[in-house]
Protein backbone atom coordinates (compact mmCIF):
# COMPACT_ATOMS: atom_id res chain seq x y z
CA UNK A 1 0.00 0.00 0.00
CA UNK A 2 1.20 3.58 -0.59
CA UNK A 3 2.58 5.48 2.37
CA UNK A 4 0.86 8.60 3.68
CA UNK A 5 2.31 11.92 2.50
CA UNK A 6 4.51 13.10 5.38
CA UNK A 7 3.73 16.19 7.40
CA UNK A 8 5.96 19.20 6.84
CA UNK A 9 8.65 19.67 9.42
CA UNK A 10 7.72 22.35 11.95
CA UNK A 11 9.03 25.71 10.71
CA UNK A 12 11.66 27.35 12.92
CA UNK A 13 10.18 29.99 15.21
CA UNK A 14 6.59 29.01 14.51
CA UNK A 15 6.10 27.07 17.75
CA UNK A 16 6.97 27.64 21.42
CA UNK A 17 9.90 25.95 23.15
CA UNK A 18 8.84 23.42 25.77
CA UNK A 19 11.49 24.78 28.15
CA UNK A 20 10.33 28.33 28.81
CA UNK A 21 11.88 29.68 32.05
CA UNK A 22 9.61 32.76 32.09
CA UNK A 23 6.64 30.37 32.50
CA UNK A 24 7.48 28.72 35.79
CA UNK A 25 5.34 25.62 35.43
CA UNK A 26 7.37 24.42 32.45
CA UNK A 27 10.37 23.87 34.75
CA UNK A 28 9.60 20.34 35.93
CA UNK A 29 7.27 19.34 33.14
CA UNK A 30 9.15 19.81 29.91
CA UNK A 31 11.02 16.77 28.57
CA UNK A 32 14.80 17.18 28.58
CA UNK A 33 15.43 14.94 25.59
CA UNK A 34 14.47 16.02 22.08
CA UNK A 35 11.58 14.03 20.62
CA UNK A 36 12.42 11.07 18.41
CA UNK A 37 11.43 11.95 14.86
CA UNK A 38 9.34 9.27 13.20
CA UNK A 39 7.92 8.87 9.72
CA UNK A 40 4.30 9.83 9.13
CA UNK A 41 2.54 6.49 9.33
CA UNK A 42 -1.12 5.64 8.98
CA UNK A 43 -1.39 6.27 12.74
CA UNK A 44 -0.37 9.93 12.50
CA UNK A 45 -2.12 10.53 9.17
CA UNK A 46 -5.52 9.32 10.37
CA UNK A 47 -7.77 10.96 12.95
CA UNK A 48 -11.06 10.46 14.75
CA UNK A 49 -14.25 11.39 12.96
CA UNK A 50 -16.08 13.87 15.16
CA UNK A 51 -18.84 14.68 12.69
CA UNK A 52 -21.18 12.28 14.46
CA UNK A 53 -24.09 12.63 16.88
CA UNK A 54 -21.73 11.94 19.82
CA UNK A 55 -20.13 15.36 19.37
CA UNK A 56 -23.13 17.64 19.05
CA UNK A 57 -22.27 21.31 18.43
CA UNK A 58 -22.75 23.88 21.15
CA UNK A 59 -21.99 27.26 19.63
CA UNK A 60 -23.78 29.84 21.77
CA UNK A 61 -21.94 30.37 25.05
CA UNK A 62 -23.70 33.67 25.75
CA UNK A 63 -26.93 32.28 27.20
CA UNK A 64 -27.94 29.57 29.67
CA UNK A 65 -31.59 28.51 29.73
CA UNK A 66 -32.47 31.58 27.70
CA UNK A 67 -30.84 33.97 30.20
CA UNK A 68 -28.07 36.23 28.94
CA UNK A 69 -24.59 36.12 30.44
CA UNK A 70 -23.01 39.29 31.79
CA UNK A 71 -20.46 41.06 29.63
CA UNK A 72 -19.64 42.19 26.14
CA UNK A 73 -21.26 39.85 23.61
CA UNK A 74 -18.90 38.73 20.85
CA UNK A 75 -19.00 36.61 17.75
CA UNK A 76 -15.81 34.65 17.15
CA UNK A 77 -15.46 33.08 13.73
CA UNK A 78 -12.75 31.99 11.37
CA UNK A 79 -11.43 29.45 9.00
CA UNK A 80 -9.33 26.38 9.69
CA UNK A 81 -6.85 25.68 6.92
CA UNK A 82 -3.64 23.70 6.64
CA UNK A 83 -0.20 25.13 5.87
CA UNK A 84 -0.91 24.67 2.17
CA UNK A 85 -3.95 26.94 2.43
CA UNK A 86 -6.45 24.13 2.01
CA UNK A 87 -9.58 24.32 4.15
CA UNK A 88 -9.95 21.62 6.82
CA UNK A 89 -13.57 20.49 6.88
CA UNK A 90 -15.01 18.35 9.70
CA UNK A 91 -12.38 19.55 12.17
CA UNK A 92 -13.56 19.56 15.77
CA UNK A 93 -13.05 22.98 17.36
CA UNK A 94 -13.45 23.18 21.14
CA UNK A 95 -13.28 26.40 23.17
CA UNK A 96 -13.17 27.19 26.86
CA UNK A 97 -12.79 30.51 28.61
CA UNK A 98 -13.31 32.62 31.74
CA UNK A 99 -16.41 34.75 32.17
CA UNK A 100 -16.51 38.54 31.81
CA UNK A 101 -15.06 38.89 35.32
CA UNK A 102 -12.12 36.61 34.61
CA UNK A 103 -13.47 33.59 36.51
CA UNK A 104 -13.70 30.06 35.13
CA UNK A 105 -16.68 27.85 35.84
CA UNK A 106 -14.23 25.35 37.32
CA UNK A 107 -13.97 23.99 40.85
CA UNK A 108 -10.25 24.67 41.09
CA UNK A 109 -10.39 28.33 40.04
CA UNK A 110 -9.45 30.22 43.23
CA UNK A 111 -9.95 33.72 41.79
CA UNK A 112 -12.56 35.54 43.89
CA UNK A 113 -14.18 37.30 40.94
CA UNK A 114 -17.91 36.49 40.69
CA UNK A 115 -19.27 33.47 38.89
CA UNK A 116 -22.06 34.10 36.40
CA UNK A 117 -24.84 31.48 36.53
CA UNK A 118 -25.57 32.27 32.89
CA UNK A 119 -22.08 31.59 31.65
CA UNK A 120 -20.52 28.14 31.57
CA UNK A 121 -17.77 28.99 29.12
CA UNK A 122 -17.34 25.96 26.91
CA UNK A 123 -18.29 25.23 23.34
CA UNK A 124 -17.80 22.86 20.44
CA UNK A 125 -18.33 23.03 16.70
CA UNK A 126 -17.35 21.02 13.63
CA UNK A 127 -15.97 23.03 10.70
CA UNK A 128 -18.04 23.16 7.52
CA UNK A 129 -16.94 22.21 4.00
CA UNK A 130 -14.93 25.48 3.74
CA UNK A 131 -13.25 24.92 7.10
CA UNK A 132 -15.30 27.63 8.78
CA UNK A 133 -16.43 27.77 12.40
CA UNK A 134 -18.40 30.30 14.43
CA UNK A 135 -19.25 30.86 18.11
CA UNK A 136 -21.24 33.44 20.02
CA UNK A 137 -19.76 34.22 23.42
CA UNK A 138 -18.79 36.88 25.94
CA UNK A 139 -15.48 38.71 25.99
CA UNK A 140 -13.53 37.03 28.80
CA UNK A 141 -11.93 39.06 31.56
CA UNK A 142 -8.23 39.07 32.44
CA UNK A 143 -7.40 36.97 35.49
CA UNK A 144 -4.53 36.61 37.97
CA UNK A 145 -2.12 33.68 37.98
CA UNK A 146 0.91 32.77 40.04
CA UNK A 147 3.87 33.35 37.80
CA UNK A 148 6.73 35.81 38.08
CA UNK A 149 5.75 39.03 36.30
CA UNK A 150 2.68 41.24 36.40
CA UNK A 151 0.58 38.34 37.66
CA UNK A 152 -2.33 38.77 35.23
CA UNK A 153 -3.07 36.84 32.06
CA UNK A 154 -4.40 38.85 29.11
CA UNK A 155 -7.95 38.15 27.96
CA UNK A 156 -7.96 34.92 25.99
CA UNK A 157 -10.07 32.04 24.73
CA UNK A 158 -8.60 28.54 24.77
CA UNK A 159 -8.98 26.61 21.50
CA UNK A 160 -8.52 22.90 20.89
CA UNK A 161 -8.53 21.43 17.37
CA UNK A 162 -8.51 18.00 15.82
CA UNK A 163 -7.86 17.87 12.09
CA UNK A 164 -7.67 15.05 9.54
CA UNK A 165 -4.52 13.52 11.05
CA UNK A 166 -3.72 13.01 14.72
CA UNK A 167 -0.36 14.75 14.11
CA UNK A 168 -2.36 17.96 13.53
CA UNK A 169 -3.78 18.01 17.05
CA UNK A 170 -3.45 21.57 18.33
CA UNK A 171 -4.27 23.39 21.55
CA UNK A 172 -3.79 27.14 21.42
CA UNK A 173 -5.18 30.43 22.76
CA UNK A 174 -6.83 33.33 20.98
CA UNK A 175 -6.02 36.84 22.21
CA UNK A 176 -7.67 40.24 21.66
CA UNK A 177 -6.07 43.08 19.66
CA UNK A 178 -4.68 45.96 21.66
CA UNK A 179 -4.66 44.12 25.01
CA UNK A 180 -1.93 45.93 27.02
CA UNK A 181 -1.19 42.75 28.99
CA UNK A 182 0.04 40.92 25.90
CA UNK A 183 3.53 42.43 26.01
CA UNK A 184 4.06 41.11 29.55
CA UNK A 185 2.50 37.66 29.24
CA UNK A 186 4.95 34.76 29.42
CA UNK A 187 2.62 32.33 27.64
CA UNK A 188 1.83 34.67 24.74
CA UNK A 189 5.43 35.88 24.42
CA UNK A 190 6.66 32.29 24.52
CA UNK A 191 4.47 31.32 21.58
CA UNK A 192 7.19 31.67 18.97
CA UNK A 193 8.64 34.51 16.90
CA UNK A 194 6.83 37.78 16.27
CA UNK A 195 4.95 36.45 13.26
CA UNK A 196 3.82 33.40 15.22
CA UNK A 197 2.56 35.56 18.09
CA UNK A 198 0.77 37.91 15.73
CA UNK A 199 -1.27 34.99 14.40
CA UNK A 200 -2.56 34.33 17.93
CA UNK A 201 -4.27 37.73 18.04
CA UNK A 202 -7.78 37.90 16.60
CA UNK A 203 -8.82 40.71 14.27
CA UNK A 204 -11.77 42.97 15.01
CA UNK A 205 -13.89 42.34 11.92
CA UNK A 206 -16.70 44.71 10.89
CA UNK A 207 -18.14 41.95 8.69
CA UNK A 208 -18.84 39.83 11.75
CA UNK A 209 -20.32 42.62 13.87
CA UNK A 210 -24.01 42.84 14.48
CA UNK A 211 -25.19 46.38 15.33
CA UNK A 212 -26.92 46.63 18.70
CA UNK A 213 -26.01 43.03 19.43
CA UNK A 214 -22.41 41.82 19.21
CA UNK A 215 -18.82 42.69 18.37
CA UNK A 216 -17.10 40.38 15.92
CA UNK A 217 -13.60 38.90 15.96
CA UNK A 218 -12.00 36.81 13.26
CA UNK A 219 -9.52 34.14 14.31
CA UNK A 220 -8.17 31.96 11.52
CA UNK A 221 -6.28 28.84 12.50
CA UNK A 222 -3.64 26.94 10.53
CA UNK A 223 -3.00 23.26 11.17
CA UNK A 224 0.10 21.43 10.02
CA UNK A 225 0.13 20.55 6.31
CA UNK A 226 1.59 17.73 4.27
CA UNK A 227 4.80 18.14 2.29
CA UNK A 228 4.08 19.26 -1.27
CA UNK A 229 5.75 16.32 -2.95
CA UNK A 230 4.70 12.79 -2.06
CA UNK A 231 7.60 10.50 -1.21
CA UNK A 232 7.01 7.74 -3.73
CA UNK A 233 9.63 5.36 -2.46
CA UNK A 234 9.97 6.38 1.15
CA UNK B 1 2.27 28.71 2.59
CA UNK B 2 1.44 29.85 6.13
CA UNK B 3 3.12 28.25 9.14
CA UNK B 4 0.89 26.39 11.55
CA UNK B 5 -0.69 28.35 14.39
CA UNK B 6 1.50 28.31 17.49
CA UNK B 7 0.60 25.93 20.27
CA UNK B 8 -0.21 27.34 23.71
CA UNK B 9 -0.57 25.58 27.03
CA UNK B 10 -3.91 23.99 27.85
CA UNK B 11 -3.56 25.59 31.29
CA UNK B 12 -5.02 24.40 34.58
CA UNK B 13 -8.70 24.74 33.62
CA UNK B 14 -8.95 22.57 30.51
CA UNK B 15 -11.41 20.34 32.43
CA UNK B 16 -14.10 22.65 31.11
CA UNK B 17 -13.94 20.37 28.06
CA UNK B 18 -13.51 17.13 30.00
CA UNK B 19 -16.27 14.61 29.49
CA UNK B 20 -15.28 11.72 31.77
CA UNK B 21 -17.31 9.18 29.77
CA UNK B 22 -14.92 9.65 26.84
CA UNK B 23 -12.34 7.61 28.78
CA UNK B 24 -14.49 4.52 28.17
CA UNK B 25 -14.34 3.88 24.43
CA UNK B 26 -16.65 0.87 24.81
CA UNK B 27 -19.43 2.57 26.79
CA UNK B 28 -22.87 1.24 26.05
CA UNK B 29 -24.24 4.54 24.75
CA UNK B 30 -21.08 5.48 22.86
CA UNK B 31 -19.89 5.17 19.27
CA UNK B 32 -18.26 1.74 19.80
CA UNK B 33 -21.04 -0.08 21.61
CA UNK B 34 -20.77 -3.73 20.64
CA UNK B 35 -17.46 -3.40 18.76
CA UNK B 36 -15.63 -6.72 18.43
CA UNK B 37 -12.27 -7.35 20.03
CA UNK B 38 -10.45 -7.90 23.30
CA UNK B 39 -11.45 -5.43 25.99
CA UNK B 40 -8.50 -3.93 27.83
CA UNK B 41 -7.77 -1.24 30.37
CA UNK B 42 -4.79 1.02 29.67
CA UNK B 43 -3.67 2.93 32.73
CA UNK B 44 -0.61 4.55 34.25
CA UNK B 45 0.74 7.38 36.33
CA UNK B 46 2.20 10.60 34.97
CA UNK B 47 5.04 12.17 36.93
CA UNK B 48 7.24 15.25 36.51
CA UNK B 49 10.96 15.97 36.82
CA UNK B 50 10.83 15.61 40.60
CA UNK B 51 8.87 12.37 40.38
CA UNK B 52 5.81 14.26 41.66
CA UNK B 53 2.46 13.20 40.23
CA UNK B 54 0.81 15.36 37.56
CA UNK B 55 -2.80 15.58 38.74
CA UNK B 56 -4.09 18.01 36.13
CA UNK B 57 -3.11 16.53 32.76
CA UNK B 58 -5.34 15.98 29.74
CA UNK B 59 -4.58 12.60 28.22
CA UNK B 60 -5.88 11.59 24.80
CA UNK B 61 -5.50 8.31 22.95
CA UNK B 62 -5.84 7.40 19.29
CA UNK B 63 -5.73 3.82 18.03
CA UNK B 64 -6.82 1.36 15.36
CA UNK B 65 -9.50 -1.27 15.82
CA UNK B 66 -8.88 -4.91 16.69
CA UNK B 67 -7.97 -5.62 13.05
CA UNK B 68 -5.52 -2.72 12.85
CA UNK B 69 -7.84 -0.50 10.82
CA UNK B 70 -8.43 3.22 11.21
CA UNK B 71 -11.20 3.37 8.59
CA UNK B 72 -13.59 0.73 9.86
CA UNK B 73 -15.89 2.98 11.82
CA UNK B 74 -14.31 2.10 15.15
CA UNK B 75 -13.90 5.41 17.00
CA UNK B 76 -10.43 4.90 18.46
CA UNK B 77 -10.38 8.16 20.38
CA UNK B 78 -10.53 8.77 24.09
CA UNK B 79 -9.80 11.57 26.51
CA UNK B 80 -9.35 11.50 30.24
CA UNK B 81 -8.07 13.65 33.07
CA UNK B 82 -5.40 12.38 35.42
CA UNK B 83 -6.73 12.01 38.95
CA UNK B 84 -5.22 13.29 42.20
CA UNK B 85 -2.59 10.52 42.01
CA UNK B 86 -1.61 11.44 38.45
CA UNK B 87 -3.34 8.34 37.08
CA UNK B 88 -5.05 8.10 33.70
CA UNK B 89 -7.27 5.16 32.77
CA UNK B 90 -8.94 4.13 29.51
CA UNK B 91 -11.23 1.25 28.66
CA UNK B 92 -10.75 0.22 25.07
CA UNK B 93 -10.07 -2.62 22.63
CA UNK B 94 -6.64 -4.05 22.07
CA UNK B 95 -5.65 -2.73 18.65
CA UNK B 96 -4.36 -4.93 15.86
CA UNK B 97 -1.14 -4.50 13.90
CA UNK B 98 -1.21 -1.54 11.50
CA UNK B 99 0.42 -1.18 8.08
CA UNK B 100 3.77 0.59 8.27
CA UNK B 101 6.10 2.34 5.85
CA UNK B 102 6.79 0.43 2.65
CA UNK B 103 5.27 -3.00 2.97
CA UNK B 104 6.08 -3.12 6.67
CA UNK B 105 3.87 -3.65 9.67
CA UNK B 106 3.66 -1.72 12.89
CA UNK B 107 3.17 -3.70 16.07
CA UNK B 108 -0.12 -2.99 17.86
CA UNK B 109 0.10 0.41 19.57
CA UNK B 110 -1.95 3.22 21.03
CA UNK B 111 -0.91 6.86 20.62
CA UNK B 112 -0.97 8.85 23.84
CA UNK B 113 -1.05 12.66 23.73
CA UNK B 114 -0.53 14.69 26.91
CA UNK B 115 -1.46 18.33 27.45
CA UNK B 116 -1.16 20.24 30.73
CA UNK B 117 -0.31 23.42 32.52
CA UNK B 118 3.44 23.81 32.06
CA UNK B 119 3.44 22.12 28.65
CA UNK B 120 3.50 24.80 25.96
CA UNK B 121 2.66 22.10 23.42
CA UNK B 122 1.26 18.62 23.75
CA UNK B 123 3.69 15.73 23.80
CA UNK B 124 2.96 12.42 22.09
CA UNK B 125 4.18 8.94 22.74
CA UNK B 126 3.00 5.39 22.04
CA UNK B 127 1.99 2.48 24.22
CA UNK B 128 3.11 -0.86 22.79
CA UNK B 129 2.27 -4.19 24.40
CA UNK B 130 5.13 -6.04 26.15
CA UNK B 131 5.67 -9.54 24.90
CA UNK B 132 4.13 -8.96 21.47
CA UNK B 133 6.07 -10.98 18.90
CA UNK B 134 5.90 -8.11 16.40
CA UNK B 135 7.77 -5.54 18.53
CA UNK B 136 11.11 -6.50 17.00
CA UNK B 137 9.92 -5.55 13.52
CA UNK B 138 8.25 -2.28 14.45
CA UNK B 139 9.71 0.57 12.36
CA UNK B 140 8.97 3.26 14.95
CA UNK B 141 10.40 1.40 17.93
CA UNK B 142 13.47 0.72 15.83
CA UNK B 143 14.16 4.48 15.82
CA UNK B 144 14.15 4.65 19.61
CA UNK B 145 17.49 4.04 21.35
CA UNK B 146 17.42 0.53 22.79
CA UNK B 147 18.07 1.73 26.33
CA UNK B 148 14.92 3.88 26.31
CA UNK B 149 12.51 1.54 24.48
CA UNK B 150 11.04 0.23 27.71
CA UNK B 151 9.40 3.64 28.26
CA UNK B 152 7.04 2.77 25.39
CA UNK B 153 6.16 -0.74 26.58
CA UNK B 154 2.96 -1.19 28.55
CA UNK B 155 3.17 -4.15 30.94
CA UNK B 156 0.38 -6.55 31.68
CA UNK B 157 -0.57 -6.38 35.38
CA UNK B 158 -3.19 -9.07 35.02
CA UNK B 159 -5.36 -10.30 32.19
CA UNK B 160 -6.58 -7.30 30.21
CA UNK B 161 -4.97 -4.71 32.49
CA UNK B 162 -2.04 -2.88 30.89
CA UNK B 163 0.06 -0.28 32.64
CA UNK B 164 2.33 2.37 31.17
CA UNK B 165 3.69 5.05 33.47
CA UNK B 166 4.85 8.27 31.86
CA UNK B 167 7.71 10.38 33.13
CA UNK B 168 7.66 13.84 31.59
CA UNK B 169 11.21 14.70 32.62
CA UNK B 170 14.31 13.31 34.26
CA UNK B 171 15.27 9.80 35.26
CA UNK B 172 13.49 7.25 33.10
CA UNK B 173 12.07 10.06 30.95
CA UNK B 174 9.51 8.77 28.48
CA UNK B 175 10.48 8.88 24.83
CA UNK B 176 8.23 11.35 23.04
CA UNK B 177 7.69 11.08 19.32
CA UNK B 178 7.31 13.73 16.62
CA UNK B 179 5.97 12.88 13.17
FE1 LIG C 1 -7.00 30.50 30.64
Amino acid sequence: MSDPIPYRPIAAGSQPPLDLPSYRSTGKRHPMAAPVHIPTTLTEASAPNFATPWYAPHTNLSVVDGKAAMGERIIVAGRVTDENGRPVPNAMVEVWQANASGRYHHARDQHDAPLDPNFLGRGRVITDAEGQYRFTSIRPGAYPWRNPGPGWRPQHIHFGLHGTGFAQRLITQMYFPGDPLLVMDAVFLGGGDEAARERLVAVLDPELMQPDWALGYRFDIVLRGRAATPFENA
Amino acid sequence: MTDATASQTAGPFWHMIDFPEWADLLRADGPNAGAAGERIILTGRITDGDGAVVPDAMVEIWQADADGRYDSGFHGFGRCATDGDGVYRFVTLKPGAVPGPGNGTQAPHIVIAIFARGLMAGVMTRAYFSGDARLGDDPVLALVPQARRATLLARQQKSGLWRLDIRLQGEGETVFLAA
